[in-house]
């Protein structure tokens, strides 16, 4: 059973999965596919669940419901070393009393391979810390012990590798250099990692599917681009990038568009870019989507008059904060395309216009009235 | 003016530190001294006739009983020692690992032992050995009687050190492919064990020199401090000196070579 | 012997004590097996034991059979044993509490000087303070009578000097007590050293950059700090030092100066029929302890120390 159970192959699934601590469910009815090799990112806010469900895969928590699979092989119920399955713990849980080297071939040497201590020192020269191979992890420094803790997982060419926030406690130089290190990893050893994050960034760029995971539930799943595109609710509007949101009822329609009204403004959003088709409806565009005119735009037929309460200028870019007649604020990037200095300042009236085919459409919810409201893009 | 206060107020905490740790040493410098004494009858008061001698030291088992005593003390310390050792370590595994119903009694079983007097131990101890157990007082009842207080130190001792391990550990061996009892042979234990030899060097240190329960349960069994005690009326020969003073030499090099050890262990950046 | 001490001090200020694991642990007869040997030899030789004592304590003796007992409950032997040896009681609480603050004030600083000022001297002065125990007590105890005798220098000195009234040290209480402060000296230090040392320098420089002086620095932030390890360390004194008959018999007179244990340990051995009296002395020193440490804990501590 246990060598069967540690020999499964294929894609990870969660079906339904939940778990329920005493009067607290962490995650709820969750559902996924990890397809095979690949980098798969788990994103979301503090205490929403990822290490939980991280530890259901790794068997170190067995699910209060549901199953998890790899391929066809039910291991729901198996025991942590029965699973093709490594974690890179969030604060690494390196074996103090034995060296690095000794640490790394563990895991090789419980699933009795002849040549462990080779296995070991291949996988410390792919993280290059083979000159420190004898030294116990106490004498590392917090990056030197993180490599190590990736090195013991990668070691055993597990199934799915697990990091639970690999990259936490590094500064921004060894982290970007990290994050680089581990793409080379994935791409090379052809695993397929899961990687949990709450740096919306490091999602982005390093995994192919991206999941925002939210009071232990899946808000939305796939490829960066596309969550980033086109959210499907007000959450995942606001937690990758920034989105500027207007609560509003639908009208009617107008050709492919949607016609919503948000305070007194008429809003047209494409059919296919909402999730809601009647009633009420929450509004959203990028900041980088919106343009800004002193005067009203002429044959746009999309715009919306606002006040200027901040201007910064960031080089390429210039931030404007403004105030829409709903009283939310709103985020504008302008490129710095033109030669023309600056005119706006805090108080000028201007025109905000947006090409209709980039807005989108999520359900009215909590977060997102919140969200609407105090958004301020601070 | 603020700079002297500073200074002696900065320097007073040690100044009275020095002073405290000279008085703690005044009574064991009083015993090595004793140990040259070139007394005739009584070894209580320095004989100003006699030069200091090495005799004593020429012949610790010189004096009758004192080595036997301390054969004795020896054996019924290294037997509580390990017993206890095993029990207490077995109780702190449970309490600190498992959940289960008893626990809070189980704490306050292992509490009460430490909270209760010597004397009450003893009383209670020699009461059940003669009028319960109907046992005859000797070597086993005082071997009995130690492994029962010395329990409770282990399991506090080793219980503080399971609790500061980190539990994430474990899990990450487990999560290695080690299965139950791997990961406890290989991460557990050896992780528990600076814990476990501090409990059974702690236990053999309380058992040496126990004597008030000793007195209670031990009827003809000598050990070393009912030995000096019982021969302090008569005149305790020189040889129980020079004893005690190397049971603190040993002792003092011993927790030095571990210190040195432990800290080479360690490692530089630890 | 550091280490359990020092575990003590935690046992008395740790407050997350034994969190249940993540999830806990898989329920099930395992830590029931682990428990019985240990258990079981603390029910034989500790529960059972004080019973036994408990039902001799009510005991009474066979008229015209010294020595000879039936089972009985005897509650005059509690009245007898108390209005008899009231005295002794009060003499064990009073010297065993006087000890116990002289010791927290020789400790307190020692501890502190280890913790804050020792810096690198910190682990030879550890050393230091727990070394001399390895010394048998008795023989200690014996030195002590050494030092303190008529003709030894000290009482020479203070007697030259007119400072000691009654002209001796020896048999006095004074000596009592100073054996037992002396004894138990390191049950004091080491928990309060635990509990400072885990304590952050820097609270103590922010206490003096709030406060400024010394010492109310002391008072509102170092003895808090170390308030766990003062609560371990004056139990772990005044209990063993409450029951002690050696330091008594040793250092103390043969008349004025015994304590309980003193009188238990004779009940026990030297008086004939005095058996019940012993249990039923021993009995009431237990429940006193007991309700004053509780009392003492609930006033002060955590619960942790259970
Ligand atoms: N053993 C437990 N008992 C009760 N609640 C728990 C337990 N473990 C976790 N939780 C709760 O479950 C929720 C999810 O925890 P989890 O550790 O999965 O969060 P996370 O998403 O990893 O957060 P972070 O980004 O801060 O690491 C939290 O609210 C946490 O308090
Ligand atoms: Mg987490």
């Amino acid at each position: 059973m246990a060598t069967n159970t540690r020999e499964a192959h294929g894609d990870l699934v969660l079906e339904n999965v939940t778990k329920e601590f005493a009067d607290f469910t962490a995650v709820d009815d969750l559902s996924l596919v990890v397809p095979r090799g690949s980098f798969f990112a788990l994103l979301g806010p503090s205490g929403c669940g990822k290490t939980t469900t991280l530890r259901m895969v790794a068997g170190l928590e067995q699910p209060t419901g549901g199953r998890v699979l790899i391929g066809e092989t039910d291991i729901t119920g198996t025991r942590p070393h029965e699973r093709p399955v490594n974690t890179v713990f969030q604060s690494y849980a390196l074996f103090p009393h034995l060296t690095v080297r000794e640490n790394v071939a563990f895991g090789p040497k419980r699933r009795k391979a002849a040549d462990a201590m080779r296995l070991a020192d291949d996988a410390l020269e792919l993280v290059q810390l083979s000159h420190l191979a004898a030294r116990k992890p106490g004498q590392l420094s917090g990056g030197q012990q993180q490599r190590v803790a990736l090195a013991r997982a990668v070691v055993n060419q597990p199934e799915v590798l697990l990091l639970d926030e690999p990259l936490g406690a590094l500064d921004l130089k060894l982290r970007r250099q990290m994050q680089v290190e581990l793409k080379r990893i994935q791409s090379e050893v052809g695993l397929t990692f899961i990687h949990v994050t709450h740096d919306q960034e490091e999602a982005m760029t390093m995994a192919d599917t991206v999941a925002v995971m939210n009071r232990g539930r899946i808000e939305q799943m796939g490829p960066p681009e596309r969550l980033y595109d086109l959210p499907q609710t007000a959450f995942v509007a606001n937690f990758v990038g920034q989105s500027n949101l207007g609560v509003g009822r639908i009208h009617g329609t107008d050709g492919d568009f949607i016609v919503a009204e948000v305070s007194d403004t008429k809003v047209r959003i494409p059919k296919q870019r909402s999730e809601i088709h009647d009633g009420q409806v929450m509004f959203g565009v990028r900041p980088e989507k919106v343009r800004i005119h002193e005067s009203q735009p002429v044959g746009t037929g999309n715009d919306v008059r606002a006040v200027v309460t901040d201007v910064s200028f960031t080089g390429v870019a210039t931030q404007y904060l403004v105030t829409v007649p709903s009283g939310a604020n709103w985020t504008v990037y302008e490129q710095n395309l033109d030669v023309e200095p600056i005119s706006l300042r805090p108080g000028d009236d201007v025109w905000l216009s947006w090409d209709p085919t980039h807005a989108f459409g999520v359900p009215v919810d909590e977060d997102g009235r919140k969200a609407a409201l105090a958004e301020d893009g601070a | 003016m603020s700079r002297t206060r500073s200074w002696v107020s900065d320097h007073l905490a040690m100044i009275i530190a020095v002073a405290v740790l000279v008085y703690l040493f005044l009574p064991v410098l009083y015993t090595f001294v004793f140990s040259f004494n070139n007394y005739r009858r009584s070894n209580i008061t320095w004989n100003p006739e006699g030069s200091p001698t090495l005799k004593h030291w020429a012949n610790p088992c010189g004096a009758p009983g004192v080595c036997p005593a301390l054969v004795e003390s020896i054996k019924i310390g290294a037997l509580a020692t390990l017993v206890a050792t095993i029990l207490g370590t077995l109780i702190a595994f449970a309490l600190v690992r498992y959940v289960f119903r008893g626990r809070s009694s189980t704490n306050v079983l292992v509490f009460l032992p430490m909270a209760t007097p010597e004397v009450v131990l003893g009383a209670s101890l020699l009461t059940i050995f003669i009028q319960g157990f109907r046992m005859d007082l000797g070597f086993w009842t005082v071997v009995i009687a130690h492994i029962m207080f010395c329990i409770s130190f282990v399991v506090v001792t080793v219980k503080a050190r399971l609790q500061s391990l980190d539990p994430r550990l474990e899990e990450a061996a487990s999560d290695l492919y080690a299965n139950p009892r791997t990961t406890f042979l290989r991460i557990t234990f050896p992780l528990a064990l600076p814990g476990i030899v501090a409990a059974a060097l702690l236990s053999f240190s309380l058992s040496f020199d126990d004597f008030i329960i000793t007195n209670f349960v031990s009827g003809n069994e000598t050990t070393f401090p009912k030995f000096v005690y019982v021969s302090y009326t008569r005149g305790i020969p020189a040889q129980a000196n020079v004893i005690g003073f190397s049971m603190f030499l040993i002792a003092v090099l011993c927790v030095i070579a571990a210190q040195i050890i432990g800290s080479r262990r360690r490692g530089v950046a630890a | 012997m550091t280490t359990a001490f020092a575990a003590s001090a935690r046992e008395a200020g740790d407050p997350q004590l034994t969190p249940p694991r993540r999830g806990g642990r898989r329920r099930g007869w395992t830590p029931y097996l682990l428990l019985v040997p240990g258990l079981l030899w603390l029910t034989l030789f500790f529960i059972v034991p004080l019973v036994q004592l408990g039902s001799a304590s009510l005991q009474s003796q066979w008229p015209g059979a010294p020595g000879y007992y039936y089972r009985d409950v005897n509650v005059g032997n509690y009245v007898d044993a108390l209005s008899s040896y009231g005295v002794h009681f009060l003499r064990s609480l009073a010297y065993a509490g006087l000890a116990t603050v002289l010791c927290f004030v020789i400790a307190f600083p020692l501890a502190y000087a280890m913790a804050f000022k020792a810096g690198r001297w910190r682990n030879v002065m550890l050393i230091l303070v727990v070394a001399p125990f390895f010394t048998s007590f008795i023989l200690r105890t014996i030195a002590w009578r050494q030092i303190l005798a008529d003709d030894a220098p000290l009482a020479r000195t203070l007697n030259a000097l007119h400072l000691l009234p009654g002209g001796h040290i020896t048999e006095t209480w004074v000596a009592v007590v100073a054996g037992l402060t002396y004894n138990f000296l390191p049950f004091m230090v080491l928990p309060i050293y635990t509990s400072l040392e885990r304590a952050d320098p820097r609270l103590l420089e922010a206490g003096r950059d709030l406060y400024a002086d010394r010492l109310t620095t002391l008072r509102t932030v170092t003895i808090p700090l170390a308030a766990p390890g003062i609560l371990a360390g004056t139990l772990l004194t005044f209990i063993p030092a409450a029951g002690d008959y050696v330091n008594a018999e040793l250092l103390g007179s043969d008349t004025s100066t015994k304590m309980v244990g003193n009188v238990i340990n004779s009940q026990f051995f030297t008086v004939l029929g005095g058996y019940p009296t012993a249990a039923a002395l021993s009995i009431s020193l237990m429940i006193l302890i007991l309700v004053l440490v509780l009392g003492y804990v609930r006033r002060f501590g955590t619960e942790e120390v259970l």
